[in-house]
């Protein structure tokens, strides 16, 4: 692996199918920045990705990486980490990947705490079916399948990663470049499950959580001396209903990836020729 | 046909039923018998009754009969559920001070041996060990030396600790000398030992110790009858071997992990039943698509939906060999005995990698719960073959690389297999999709590299079929006129029928089938046979149909699937061409 590796080496020759505009071009800029300066390279990357616009990420970025079907990417991700403890897994999807279809693997991945980092590519719509609401879409947001709006409450993600017991849970903004790579770089240094919220607009379907409303409404937790230690100050953050935030809302120091509490700590691609050693006392036993 | 004996222990649910029944099929093994266990769980009637029976001989045993010589009972109900098999002379012991058997009624023409189970457990140190007292009871029944039950009671309780293996011990004398005492009576039975070695494991054990013989190192899985047992017979045991087992949250997340960690360039496995392929089948079109090898274990129970979930059938063929949208090729194995369980999986594993794609392994709920004895020799794990298939590396990568300089898991080859990179590799980056991709994993919609892609996929069917023996197993007379057919689990009763067919002057040949798809082709037994007859055990012979497809008269086909729908010019030459070929051919 060399170690003059820049982000640029994280990008496909694909050109992106994305919108002009969308926040996805900058989300996936910050995860290329924040694997290389967290000392990466393509060729011990997988990079996980769902289905939607979201899910496209994958083709554009150069690195081990698997497209799956829509909602699992995470027991993918949970897979190649366990099989490989020294591969960088990251984990890419959208919010109706992580919190419609794949709602049940997101609290579980959380639970299971492998140090892997999970991207949450949030435009609260479902842009590539060209516009109906998304789990995380405002209550009153009219769509083509919600003519006066869902009327239910959106999912709130970093609620529901605290009570499944997150050890990382953060939040950022594809728009704002340098504070976004951060938060990432910080989602995949944590020693557990990064968890990071991109606000990542959706130009063409969401007139309502655009980039001026991110822009103007966004309140940095590093300017509110918000401790991320602090598990009742990120609650207080997560349920605030009044401000949108950024930064990292909880880190707990302590935490023991998967893999640490498990022992699972061996590159599981390499087995021998035969019948592993020792295998014969598997058939003792059965006397 | 084996001088065979045929015992069972019956009760409640939580009676202690299953381990009383393995302890006395363990003290039959150890003691150099043949043994074949079933169990009956769930009810014909209503819920609670559970037994565990054992077929032994010093001859092979391959099947249950209907036949019970020996019965411990300890509710009424289990004389009431197995009046169909006791006979004249059958022997049922029973605890007569047991509130619910004091009014029990055996049978005039069977004999009731009453023995205070509870009371001489007790005297002997708790009343737990009332069923140690029937099998010690059993053992003067059967003339089987009780010695024989102590390296067994040692197996289970050692961890116990001494008193404890020593009071089972006791019990189980307790039992044999209150029938010797009580019962002056010449039962016809002479359990004999042998020096035989035997192990003795069910389906799922071959199965999950298959697994670990052929280097599988992750497994994923949630619980469900019958395959939990692979599952349990995995956990802390493979991690011996520096493996893994997830309990994932569902069978949806379970086989993406195991896609997941086959993907990082382990050999990867889930297991489950029916409902599980139902939720797996989500993604089995990605696994093959993206060429990924994995071994999907299906214990088959009885379906549809919920079904008979602790009841046997065959009946997921159809859904293995045809599950998924779109076209989607994989192997379908279908082990014919508990030792094939073992030897397939290994197989299963080796053709996973060999030909990157799904291998669905199928058992079923009379294998997977059934317990039979080998020699050890049987596993010998000197004999397992480990081969990845086409695995590159740093220094073999290079043939492999497009102009462009990308890595080509989907090169195009002549034999339909491409080369396989595990993350890590310098220069092998690439993209694996479920959408339609080139060579180098990148998603394309191009007409013609669907077309090359979808048939490199096939070829690499076409290439097992050529390279890879794919015969049945036959026994019988081989000159018979009647060929009976079968797949899967049913071998072993087949095995014991042509025995009493023989016996009335009935030869059959018999083929057993291991590989459904790709598949032996019978054509020109079934052609040679006078009458052919297909077993299995589901209602509508999903086997026999493609025993009845693949001798079919052929048609000619045309097909499409590069994307674009037929056209009538087109199609109107596409047909003329094909009956012009037909002509000339």
């Amino acid at each position: 692996m060399s170690s003059d590796i820049r982000f640029t080496d994280f990008k496909s020759d694909k050109q992106p199918t994305w919108c002009p505009g969308c926040g996805d071009f900058g989300t996936m800029n910050g995860m290329m920045k924040a694997l290389a300066e967290t000392g990466n390279d393509p060729d011990n990357t997988f990079v996980v990705a769902g289905i939607g616009c979201s899910g496209k990420i994958g083709t554009y970025m150069h690195s081990y990486a698997l497209h799956g079907v829509h909602g699992r990417a995470l027991p993918v991700g949970t897979g190649v980490k366990m099989a490989r403890p020294d591969i960088e897994v990251m984990v890419a999807g959208g919010d109706g990947d992580g919190y419609s279809i794949g709602a049940g693997h997101f609290v579980h991945a959380v639970r299971r705490n492998v140090d892997m980092t999970y991207v949450v590519m949030d435009n609260r719509i479902y842009g590539l079916t060209k516009g109906q609401a998304s789990p995380t879409s405002r209550e009153d947001f009219e769509t083509s399948t919600s003519p006066e709006g869902p009327k239910q409450p959106p999912v709130n993600p970093h609620a529901l990663a605290l009570a499944s017991g997150a050890t990382f849970i953060a939040q950022s903004f594809s728009s704002d470049a340098l504070r976004h790579q951060e938060i990432i770089q910080k989602a995949v240094e944590h020693d557990g499950f990064g968890f990071v919220n991109v606000y990542s607009p959706c130009v063409t379907f969401n007139d309502v959580d655009t980039y001026d409303y991110f822009r103007d409404s966004l309140v940095d937790l590093k300017e509110e001396d918000h401790d991320p230690s602090d598990k009742d100050a990120a609650k207080d953050v997560i349920f605030d209903d009044e401000t949108e935030h950024q930064g990292i809302i909880y880190q707990d120091e302590e935490s023991v990836p998967y893999h640490e509490r498990h022992g699972v700590d061996e590159d599981m691609s390499v087995i021998p020729d035969g019948a592993p050693e020792g295998a014969t006392d598997l058939v003792r036993e059965f006397y | 046909m084996p001088a065979d004996f045929n015992w069972a222990v019956g009760g409640e649910a939580g009676d202690g039923i299953d381990s009383t029944g393995k302890i006395f099929a363990q003290a039959l093994s150890r003691a150099g018998r043949h043994v074949f266990t079933s169990k009956d769980f769930a009810s014909r009637i209503r819920g609670g009754y559970t037994a565990y029976k054992v077929r032994t001989s010093v001859d092979k045993v391959q099947s249950v009969v209907d036949r019970l010589d020996v019965l411990i009972a300890l509710t009424p109900r289990t004389i009431e559920e197995n009046l169909d098999e006791l006979h004249e002379g059958s022997v049922i012991i029973y605890d007569g001070e047991r509130t619910t058997m004091q009014d029990v009624e055996i049978p005039e023409e069977m004999i009731g041996i009453d023995v205070p189970l509870k009371r001489l457990a007790e005297e002997a140190g708790g009343a737990i060990m009332r069923n140690v007292v029937a099998l010690g009871a059993a053992c003067e029944v059967a003339e089987f030396p009780i010695e024989n039950l102590d390296s067994a009671l040692e197996k289970r309780f050692s961890d116990k600790g001494q008193k404890l293996v020593d009071n089972n011990k006791e019990a189980a004398r307790a039992g044999r000398s209150y029938v010797a005492e009580e019962y002056d009576h010449e039962f016809d039975y002479n359990l004999e030992t042998t020096d035989e070695d035997y192990v003795l494991l069910n389906g799922d054990e071959a199965i999950g110790m298959g697994a670990i013989a052929a280097g599988c190192r992750f497994y994923a899985g949630y619980p469900i009858t019958p395959a939990t047992d692979v599952m349990t017979y995995l956990t802390g045991r493979i991690e011996r071997y520096g493996g893994h087992v997830v309990q994932a949250e569902d069978e949806l997340s379970a086989i993406n992990m195991a896609l997941g960690a086959a993907r990082g360039g382990a050999r990867s496995m889930t297991a489950t039943s029916g409902p599980g392929i139902d939720l797996m089948t989500e993604t089995f079109g990605l696994i093959a698509t993206s060429e990924t090898p994995l071994v999907i274990c299906n214990v088959m129970r009885s379906g549809p939906s919920t079904g008979m979930p602790t009841k046997q059938e065959q009946g997921d063929l159809n859904q293995m060999l045809y599950g998924g949208h779109g076209e989607v090729p994989r192997f379908v194995l279908a082990p014919t005995t508990i030792a094939e369980c073992f030897w397939k999986t290994v197989e299963a594993f080796n053709l996973a990698e060999k030909y990157q794609l799904p291998v669905y392994l199928t058992a079923d709920l009379s294998m997977a719960v059934t317990e039979q004895t080998f020699s050890p020799d049987t596993f010998d794990m000197d004999e397992v073959e480990i081969d990845r298939g086409n695995v590159v590396d740093e220094t073999t990568i290079d043939d492999h690389m497009s102009e462009s300089g990308g890595f080509q898991p989907h090169e195009i080859t002549d034999d339909g297999i491409s080369p396989r990179a595990f993350p890590g590799t310098a220069d092998g980056a690439h993209m694996s999709t479920g959408l339609e991709h080139d060579e180098q994993g990148r998603r394309t919609e191009d007409t013609e590299m669907r077309v090359e892609q979808v048939d490199k996929r096939n070829r690499k069917v076409e290439t097992a079929r050529e390279r890879e023996d794919w015969s049945p197993r036959e026994f019988g007379d081989e000159d018979a006129d009647t060929l009976v057919v079968t797949w899967g689990s049913n071998e072993g009763a087949l095995a014991e029928a042509v025995e009493f067919l023989a016996d009335d002057g009935l030869d059959v040949r018999v083929l057993s089938v291991p590989y459904i798809f790709p598949r032996p082709d019978l054509s020109e037994d079934v052609e040679a046979a006078e009458s052919v007859i297909v077993v299995e055990c589901n209602e509508q012979g999903q086997f026999a149909d493609l025993v009845e497809h693949d001798v079919l008269e052929r048609v000619d086909r045309i097909n499409k699937y590069n994307g674009v729908r037929f056209k009538a010019d087109e199609l109107a030459d596409d047909i003329k061409e094909t009956l012009a070929a037909g002509v000339e051919a």
